[in-house]
């Protein structure tokens, strides 16, 4: 099953996809490999954040996704 | 035409389609009885001329509840006796709704400030992402430093 990452807003087309599935566990530096490095640099700027099972995760470094776990990562926000 | 029957004291709703502001406006007021004033706010696509669409996409797992929390906290914050919440997402065109708030307290300056206090937070604190066609091309909209400036108000 693994695990699903997400891509929302602008990284969608950072990342030239809307979501992709990497094996389990995934841990920060996981995740920082998983995806290509555009985005990761994006990753390790503080203006984006990361959502793992539903929750914003205050210190991104505490991911520790496993299998069926969904993670996202949410650019600046720009709505109304 | 069955009557719009809102949440209260918060009605919150991400909207797929179309977003009824008269009937949503009529229905705050009358479900906000021991209110003395309402206020409310309509964005809307600006007719720009360049722009032909604008689409909001949005993370459904957080969208929903974090605008419930903001809105609560709104509620405590400013006493509103009530408020509501709708943000659009999808595809619209100029000159359709994208985000509706309105406020019900005992007296103005909460309703104002309530209603003030919202919006900034939906348009830079909410999980919402906002790109707009010009010509052929979708450009993603970046927040302004303004909006930044506007949330810091409320800090």
């Amino acid at each position: 099953m693994g695990v699903r990452i997400l891509f929302l807003g602008p990284l969608r087309d950072l990342a030239g996809q809307d979501e992709c599935e990497v094996a389990a566990p995934l841990g920060w530096d996981g995740l920082l490999a998983a995806v290509n490095p555009a985005v990761a640099e994006q990753l390790r700027e503080g203006r984006v954040n990361l959502a793992w099972a539903g929750k914003v995760l205050a210190d991104k470094t505490q991911l520790s996704a496993r299998d069926g776990d969904e993670v996202a990562l949410l650019p600046p926000v720009s709505g109304g | 035409m069955a009557r719009l029957v809102l949440q209260t004291p918060l009605d919150v709703r991400v909207l797929e389609k179309g977003l009824s502001v008269g009937e949503a406006l009529a229905a705050f007021n009358a479900a906000q009885g021991a209110a003395g004033a309402v206020v409310s706010f309509c964005g809307k696509v600006r007719p720009d001329g360049e722009v032909k669409a604008l689409e909001l996409t949005h993370y459904e797992p957080l969208t929903l509840s974090g605008m419930l929390d903001l809105a609560q906290a709104a509620k405590v914050r400013f006493g509103l006796e009530g408020a509501l919440a709708w943000h659009r997402v999808g595809v619209m065109t100029p000159g359709e709704a994208i985000v509706l708030v309105a406020t019900a307290a005992r007296h103005r300056r909460d309703a104002f400030a309530g209603a003030d206090y919202l919006m900034d937070h939906l348009k830079s604190a909410a999980w919402f992402w906002k790109r707009e066609k010009r010509g052929d091309a979708w450009h993603w909209i970046e927040p302004r430093k303004q909006d930044h400036a506007d949330l810091e108000r409320w800090k």
